[in-house]
């Protein structure tokens, strides 16, 4: 076991696909010398050659389109996006293309491409730099989109997400980049928690507190907070946003009775609201209280100096809480 | 200090300007076979074909325009939802189909039937697209022959990155790759990205660009005010203009760029100039944006009737051949519209199917609602 951080986290998942298979390729922009701009591909393209670590042009639909080509020749290309809110240049061949490709071609064609993207916001970003843009590619059938939100996790996701013969999305939470956990990095994935399912990361028996990403650690501060005043908290994490581990999720609700769903994507039409619909059909009879979320606001994201209003954040968290405890 | 506007007083309004340099649409092309049947030489395209061969190129351009007209009967009779015909860009299509080797991938676009008839892809199977009983279904690695890409353009960077696949793959593969696409496409960012990809990174791939003056109704002085092929100089990669309606000069000019792509000289763009003469789709009407004449100029520059006549006028078939190859095309079309007519829609349950390698959960639970919703119906009628 060593500690690392998730961004080392990733970089080391994606050392150890790159060298089980030949076919496995990284691309974008910066990924080679520099290591990508927070370095998730550090010294990748010193190890394994131009070829393998390939810096493209700067242009996001190109690197998502040429991926579609490349895994058409039987590659597994891993594309990085550099920021999320530059990920729209490359929607059409993302939702259009490569969601849709096997279903198209009645299963003739596997487009085995994952696309990494940095998310959320918690750094002081400029514009475009801080958004969660997930809700979009869950509402496309032929994708699957996971979060990862630690290293241990992001080291075993990765390469599960890169072994699937499925399109991957895989968000990765920025402003948790540097944040450390014991990896075990002679593992293999074989003993990993499957990447499509949810984990319950604390045990609680008052509500169930659902969430991914970034804000998985939030909401574990949110749930220490609550325990000081007497209240037990559920906290799952999601993992896989599409598809959802509704069995996970109503296992826990139909315990707790509660259940609030925290994002940082605007709550609006929001995966929080997709999770409530399904969490009352499934629980209506267990539940106390409404399907509670909280999240970011109906907005386009806010200048950084006021995105600690915009993000949920500890208080914010314990707030939709209690509010389930109201009823 | 008062700045005075000269612009205000001396300029016409900006939009009624022409625009300085419009496309060139008569400037020169590479040519092997006039509309009148001649032949000529080219000394960059030297082309040496057997007889056997021309009678061959004569059959498919023949067969793919039947299936044509046939598809668009079909259409009419309420058989096909859609369909985007071909009509005068055979010669294009089988010139630069029949130039490609068995390895070489083609990535088409939607109208590219007569590239599919060369890579074996039967007919009714495109048909299914525009039945709308498939998005296409044929093995695009079997045929070499990806599926049709409806958004305009987005196949070009499939293609390239394909190339870019065949270079890791080793370099003596001897395979290389084509892209279709119009001249509309050309406006578009993947195509634009798509020459960037395969410039720097030497992609064994030729760029095909259809350009038969027309992307629905707009003319290409709406997409270019520059001869498409000249692009291609910007991007740093050569680029040529055939005559889209000979099929000679598209078999020789496409089979010299897919060579060079081969031998690791990079990417081409070829322009085949050429002419849609019929409509973008069944569903447009090019009489609110077009002349009539200027589409009784292009069928002087037919692309079938040119090879008939050098055949004809050279001896090098006779009219039992002609009719031979008529009768084929009469039995083509026949079995093209009857497996239209008999062609069944998919059961309901199909649309579950493929969306991952494995269903998900949900949509098993989805396929199984639905399955019980449709079973009550049959309960119901108390079968």
């Amino acid at each position: 076991m060593t500690k690392l951080t998730l961004s080392r986290g990733i970089n080391e998942g994606l050392r150890k696909a790159l060298e089980n298979d030949p076919k496995v390729l990284i691309m974008g922009e910066d990924v080679g010398k520099l290591g990508g701009v927070f370095r998730v591909t550090d010294a990748l393209q010193k190890d394994f050659g131009e070829a393998r670590v390939i810096d493209t042009p700067l242009a996001e639909s190109g690197i998502v389109g040429t991926a579609i080509g490349l895994a058409l020749r039987g590659y597994r290309p891993v594309c990085e996006i550099q920021f999320d809110g530059f990920v729209f240049p490359a929607v059409d061949q993302i939702v259009s293309q490569l969601a849709k490709m096997r279903y198209r071609s009645l299963g003739k064609v596997s487009l085995p491409v994952v696309i990494r993207i940095p998310c959320g916001g918690g750094i002081g970003a400029v514009e475009h730099h801080s958004e969660s843009p997930e809700v979009l590619f869950a509402h496309t059938a032929g994708l699957r989109v996971v979060a990862c939100s630690d290293a241990a996790d992001a080291f075993t996701m990765i390469q599960q997400s890169i072994s699937s013969d499925d399109p991957v999305i895989f968000f990765e939470p920025k402003r948790r980049y540097w944040d450390k956990a014991e990896v075990d990095t002679a593992a293999g994935v074989a003993g990993a928690l499957p990447f499509d399912q949810a984990r319950v990361v604390l045990d609680g028996a008052d509500v169930t507190l659902l969430c991914y990403g970034p804000l998985v650690r939030t909401c574990l501060e949110s749930a220490a907070a609550a325990r000081e005043d007497g209240r037990s908290v559920e906290v799952i994490d999601l993992r896989s946003l599409s598809p959802l581990d509704m069995d996970t999720i109503t296992a826990s609700v139909r315990k707790t009775g509660r259940c609030v769903v925290a994002h940082e994507a605007p709550v609006f039409a929001g995966l929080g609201a997709e999770i409530a619909a399904r969490v009352t059909e499934r629980c209506f009879y267990h539940l106390e209280a409404p399907v509670l979320r909280v999240g970011g606001f109906a907005t386009p994201y806010p200048p950084s100096r006021l995105e600690e209003h915009y993000l949920p954040d500890l208080d914010r968290i314990l707030d939709a809480v209690d509010r389930s405890f109201g009823y | 200090m008062t700045v005075e506007s000269g612009a205000a007083t001396t300029a016409a309004p900006l939009l009624d300007q022409p625009a300085p340099d419009t496309p060139d649409q008569t400037g020169e092309f590479i040519q092997l076979l006039t509309p009148e049947g001649e032949r000529i030489d080219h000394p960059d395209y030297p082309l040496d074909l057997p007889a056997d061969d021309i009678r061959s190129m004569y059959r498919d351009l023949v067969l793919v325009r039947t299936i044509d007209t046939v598809a668009i009967s079909l259409q009419r009779q309420g058989e096909l939802g859609i369909w985007a015909s071909l009509l005068g860009q055979e010669a294009a299509q089988i010139g630069s189909g029949r130039a490609l080797s068995p390895d070489d991938m083609v990535f088409p676009t939607y109208r590219e039937h007569g590239v599919a008839w060369c890579r074996g892809i039967d007919p009714v199977k495109l048909l299914e697209l525009y039945r709308g009983v498939s998005h296409g279904g044929w093995a695009p690695e079997e045929h070499k022959f990806h599926l049709y890409t409806i958004v305009i353009g987005a196949q070009t960077l499939h293609a390239t990155g394909y190339a870019m696949g065949i270079q890791r793959d080793g370099a003596d593969r001897g395979e290389a790759v084509i892209a279709y696409f119009g001249d509309g496409a050309t406006s578009q960012g993947d195509v634009n990205e798509a020459f960037v990809w395969a410039s720097v990174f030497n992609a064994p791939i030729v760029f095909f660009c259809q350009n038969n003056q027309w992307a629905i109704s707009e003319p290409l002085e709406k997409q270019s005010r520059i001869p498409l092929y000249q692009r291609a100089r910007g991007f740093g990669f050569p680029g040529l203009r055939v005559d889209g309606n000979d099929v000679l000069a598209c078999y020789a000019v496409t089979q010299k760029a897919l060579q060079a792509a081969r031998e690791g000289q990079g990417p081409t763009l070829i322009e085949a100039f050429t002419y849609r003469m019929g409509a973008h789709t069944t569903t447009d009407d090019p009489t609110r944006y077009r002349l009539a004449s200027e589409l009784e100029m292009w069928k002087l520059r037919d692309p079938i009737e040119r090879v008939r006549a050098y055949l004809v006028r050279g001896g090098l078939a006779d009219a039992e051949f002609l009719a031979e190859v008529d009768a084929e095309a009469k039995q083509v079309g026949a079995r093209v519209r009857e497996a239209c007519r008999n062609m069944p829609d998919p059961p309901p349950l199909a649309l579950f199917d493929n969306v991952y390698a494995e269903p998900t959960t949900l949509l098993r639970e989805e396929r199984e609602r639905y399955a019980a919703y449709l079973d009550s119906f049959e309960e119901a009628a108390g079968r």
